[in-house]
């Protein structure tokens, strides 16, 4: 049994930084802003976490600096693609390049130092509950805030009038500004809640995770976030399925391999995901009234109001 | 510039010997980085040995680097530009520089080079590169003490032979003490990458192992077991900030001493194109110090180191390959080459080398 | 206070030519900061980022080098992005193209003669163009989203090639390191000029690409086909074009140009098979396209001017020993100054002071 709790705690630690920033980048994608930055920021966070933890010695500030950083950052990518009307894939890929290279600079000191990890839950009597005690009641802060998020974005999206707004400017953003709806303001919020939760993820990556700090940490998991949203076709609760799923299967054959009982090369268990996702794509694009409801139909194209 | 420097150089002539040698310029040595200095692994460790260099000579060197140089036409240029910028010793860290290494060298034959891990040299071409196998045999035996359940998991990147002969070192050692040992090895394909490390270090943990080793550079694994209260090696550079209570010992580069002598050389004119394979004797490899272990254990580990330093190699025979067939015959020393292009495990591990 | 955009009637002459120059200069504003702030002289580093590396014959070669597979790829994709289709997974292409570019060398390493280059170039091209077809046909057929299938597929792409050469393509000779047998002369791709630098034939290849491509894109009917059906494709329908077509046509010329960059960086710059064979350049010229405006007259200058930044993020680096993050940082930055001015082309840039009130025009 202990195993299992065991491993569903690594899935739980392995997804929550894929969860946080895909659902941070699926609020910005349903605004109709395609935001390919998600590893810079992500990175962004992680320097900003580790480094306000090292400094002020309180992973708590640490995990604040790394949202706020997340959310600086992305306003960077908003001012230009929405106050400039400069291309999303370009500025999006502009982004991430300059967050590596900023994280690295500012980053240096950091280097080779020991930080503070983020204190797992811990209630008396609820965490000492044989298996679900440790499951429900043990885990980081950060993994509570990611379920969180996932319900409170789906709640926003699916169940208020704002939610409902942001999407319809998703969707067609020139007969949303005619029905006098600001849609260069709700996207700047959009991309800059994106941007937060990045950074929370980065944040996750540098005070939970793997509590340090080093050069390209994140190591990738920008893009599988991207990927994640995409595979989750623009739905919250998907997103949180997409990125269990992808954790259960990579720490799946890393244990198939511990028990040694695998002779598949390493290099194609790698790539199942991508394929995996691309398998997802090609079934939910098949499904012609499922794309159409959840598509947002504008994603990726510049708007500029006419006055 | 050619102008500038002849007449500079006309002028000292004219002044005599004396006034040459103050004009003298300093030597200029230069470091060529596969990854960033920031990975507090490998690259790190290189640069580590740039600064000894620029300790110990002072003022009679400067030194320059290019960090994240990719393998391919990036090397080749970054030894073009310093071979140009008047490097008189330049020094290669990757093995995949090899040949963009070798094809600069060709272009100029009066700048010495050195490249490590590699196997092809040239008249100004040495090669050189560290018996990290010594330092792992050493952690073999301290694993098989240790542990309370006779399993080690261990985490590797690529399978190259570095890796392998790593493997089967950690093997031998462990049982040289415990012959049941049994060692879990867990691929994540990828030099570097904390989480993916953290992960299969969980994983391993999960299935049974209590002390856990990894031929990958960051920190992650050993976190987790000092998490666990378990215990595991450090790797590349000591690592003991970053787990306390786990480590036993970190198999630790270190190039300085051999960058000094070989940047030395060169200042005295007597460098000549080597083939060196350093090893715990020459300091380049060094075991950090033994922590968290009872003194007996510490005692056999230092025997080891010893013994080791003293010449012994830890792949003497009798060894049996995986399948049973012989590989060494008693007594008999494996020899560099067959090491260096080491492609399969020994007798005792139990889990199938990914070809 | 906030910005605001106003179209103007039509594409300024005048900011088309002055933007690239407004970037350079608020580039070399902002490095300069960011240098003293270093503690370096900004004037002395400027000169070694931009002037120094372009000083002596044999580091133009190495310009060319670096610019080449830029160039040859950001032509290709300014024909997708021009049709408003999405591919961003030319790397994946570039290294398929390198993949089947290589059978040749590395599976049948005897043969010899003149033909052996020109048909591994055909076969990069067929191999880039194969693997772009893969998104192509689900964009086609079922509507997939090919920004993300394309990205997708640039992982599996790495993968595959990590796979063949530490395992079935191993040079048998290399001590088990993961790399395949170099690649003979008649394999190789030729240096134009030996003596003073070691620029291949790439970057003739990539010369002719942007040319041609130039006049495919603004003086054939196909051209005319790709623009309108990008601009609007409701409009290009009534003029009788299937957009089908057009996404395979652009996915194809520009898997075949990534091919073609892929086998040219294997068989000329490395001569070999390796792990990696690419620094990011299938991403890098997705910025390269857009520098270039997706003209792929300007994709020449935006890869060069690019190829210089890496160029001179070395020649920073050396010598003034700071390290390649700085490098990089500042390379984000000049593109983030490019994308930001060619705004100006397009649009005037009001500064409103409070919403609703009347701000003055800032150009």
């Amino acid at each position: 049994m202990d195993i299992t709790v065991n491993i569903l705690l690594t899935i739980a630690t392995a997804a929550t930084p894929l969860l946080i920033a895909a659902i941070g980048e699926l609020v910005v994608e349903r605004s109709g802003v395609l935001n390919l930055g998600v590893e810079g920021m992500m990175i962004m966070g992680a320097v900003a976490g580790f480094g306000v933890a090292f400094l002020t010695g309180s992973p708590w500030l640490g995990l604040l600096a790394s949202v706020v950083a997340g959310a600086m950052f992305s306003l960077l990518f908003a001012v230009m693609t929405l106050s400039l009307a400069t291309n999303q894939v370009a500025t999006g890929l502009s982004l991430t390049l300059l967050g590596l290279g900023l994280s690295g600079m500012l980053g240096t000191s950091f280097v080779g130092q020991p930080g503070g990890r983020l204190p797992y839950l811990y209630i008396p009597g609820l965490s000492d509950i044989p298996v679900v005690g440790k499951l429900l009641f043990g885990q980081d802060p950060v993994f509570y805030l990611s379920i969180a998020l996932v319900i409170a974005v789906s709640w926003f999206l699916f169940r208020t009038r704002t939610g409902l707004t942001l999407r319809s400017i998703g969707d067609n953003h020139a007969s949303a500004h005619a029905l006098g709806i600001p849609v260069i303001r709700y996207r700047y919020l959009a991309v800059m809640f994106g941007g937060a939760c990045a950074g929370l993820a980065g944040g996750h990556l540098s005070l939970v995770y793997t509590p340090q700090w080093v050069e390209n940490m994140a190591a990738g998991r920008g893009w599988i976030a991207l990927a994640l949203v995409v595979f989750a076709s623009w739905r919250p609760l998907r997103v949180l399925a997409g990125a269990y799923i992808f954790g259960a299967v990579w720490i799946g054959q890393l244990h198939l391999q511990a028990s040694g009982g695998i002779s598949v090369p390493t290099q194609l268990l790698s790539a199942l995901p991508y394929l995996a996702t691309v398998v997802v794509l090609v079934l939910i694009s098949r499904n012609k009234r499922l794309t159409l409801t959840n598509t947002p139909a504008a994603l990726g194209q510049s708007f500029v109001p006419d006055r | 510039m050619k102008k500038l420097l002849f007449a500079l150089m006309t002028t000292a002539a004219a002044v005599g010997f004396a006034a040459t040698a103050e004009a003298q310029e300093k030597l200029k040595a230069c470091w060529v980085y596969v990854g960033p200095i920031g990975d507090f692994g490998y690259s790190y460790q290189h640069d580590q040995g740039r600064l000894e260099v620029e300790k110990e000579l002072g003022d009679k060197v400067e030194t320059a680097y290019l960090e994240n140089v990719a393998e391919g036409p990036d090397a080749e240029r970054a030894f073009e530009r310093f071979a140009r910028e008047g490097c008189k010793i330049i020094f290669g860290t990757s093995f995949g520089f090899m040949d963009a290494e070798l094809k600069v060298a060709g272009k100029f034959p009066d700048v010495k080079f050195e490249h490590a891990t590699g196997f092809k040299t040239a008249e100004n071409m040495g090669i050189y590169n560290a018996r990290f196998y010594e330092g792992r045999y050493v952690m073999g035996q301290i694993a098989a003490k240790m542990s309370k359940k006779g399993v080690a998991g261990y985490i590797v990147s690529f399978p190259i032979p570095e890796v392998v002969m790593g493997i089967n070192a950690f093997m031998l050692g462990a049982q040289s003490v415990n012959p049941d040992f049994k060692l879990k090895i867990v691929w994540v394909n990828s030099w570097f990458d904390p989480g993916k490390e953290a992960d299969a270090a969980k994983a391993l943990f999960d299935q049974g192992a209590d002390i856990i080793t990894q031929h990958t550079d960051s920190t992650a694994a050993l976190q987790v077991a000092e998490e666990r209260g378990l215990l595991g090696f450090g790797q590349s550079s000591d690592m003991i900030k970053f787990a306390p209570k786990a480590q036993l010992t970190s198999n630790t580069d270190n190039w300085g001493p051999y960058y000094v002598e070989r940047v030395k050389a060169v200042l005295d004119g007597t460098w000549k194109s080597d083939d060196v394979w350093l090893g715990i004797k020459d300091k380049a490899v060094l075991l950090s110090p033994f922590t968290n272990m009872p003194d007996d254990v510490k005692a056999m580990a230092e025997a080891a180191e010893k013994k080791i330093a003293d010449g012994w190699n830890p792949f003497t025979g009798p060894i049996a390959k995986q399948d049973g067939s012989e590989f060494l015959k008693d007594g008999e020393v494996a020899d560099d080459k067959t090491l260096l292009g080491m492609n399969f495990y020994i007798k005792g591990i139990d889990d199938k080398l990914p070809q | 206070m906030r910005l605001e955009l106003v179209k103007r009637p039509g594409r300024s002459k005048l900011f088309s030519a002055l933007s690239p120059f407004i970037a350079f200069a608020l580039t070399l504003i902002a490095g300069a900061i960011m240098f003293s702030l270093l503690g370096k002289s900004p004037l002395a580093a400027l000169h070694v980022y931009f002037i120094e590396p372009v000083t002596q014959l044999w580091q133009i070669h190495e310009l060319a080098i670096k610019a080449a597979p830029l160039i040859l790829i950001a032509v290709g994709l300014a024909v997708c992005y021009r049709a408003n289709v999405w591919n961003i997974g030319a790397e994946g292409q570039f290294v398929i193209g390198a993949i089947l570019g290589s059978v040749l060398p590395v599976v049948f390493p005897d043969t010899q003669g003149a033909w052996v280059l020109p048909l591994m170039l055909v076969m990069g091209m067929i191999g880039g163009a194969a693997y772009a077809a893969v998104p192509a046909f689900l964009k086609a057929r079922f509507n997939t989203n090919e920004i993300l299938t394309s990205l997708m597929l640039v992982y599996v792409a790495q993968l595959f090639l990590d796979w063949l050469v530490r395992g079935p393509w191993r040079d048998p000779k290399g001590f088990n390191f993961p790399q395949t047998v170099q690649f003979s002369p008649s394999a190789t791709l030729a240096e134009l000029l030996p003596m003073q630098g070691r620029a291949n034939l790439g970057i003739v290849f990539a010369l002719v690409a942007a040319v041609l491509v130039w006049v495919l894109i603004s003086k054939t009917l196909k051209g005319f086909e790709v623009r309108v059906m990008g601009s609007s494709p409701r409009a290009g329908h009534f003029a009788g074009f299937r957009l089908n077509r057009t996404v395979f046509f652009a996915f194809l010329l520009s898997g075949a140009l990534a091919g073609l960059a892929g086998i040219c960086e294997v068989s000329g710059a490395i001569g070999q098979l390796q792990p990696s064979i690419s620094p990011g350049y299938g991403f890098t010229a997705i910025v390269v396209a857009f520098l270039g405006r997706l003209n792929p007259l300007g994709i020449v200058a935006a890869g060069l001017v690019l190829a210089l930044t890496y160029l001179g993020g070395e020649s920073v680096q050396t010598a003034l020993g700071v390290s390649d993050k700085v490098a990089r940082v500042f390379q984000g930055m000049l593109l983030f100054f490019v994308l930001g001015c060619d705004t100006l082309i397009n649009y005037h840039i009001r500064v409103v002071a409070s919403p609703g009130g009347d701000g003055a025009e800032a150009s």
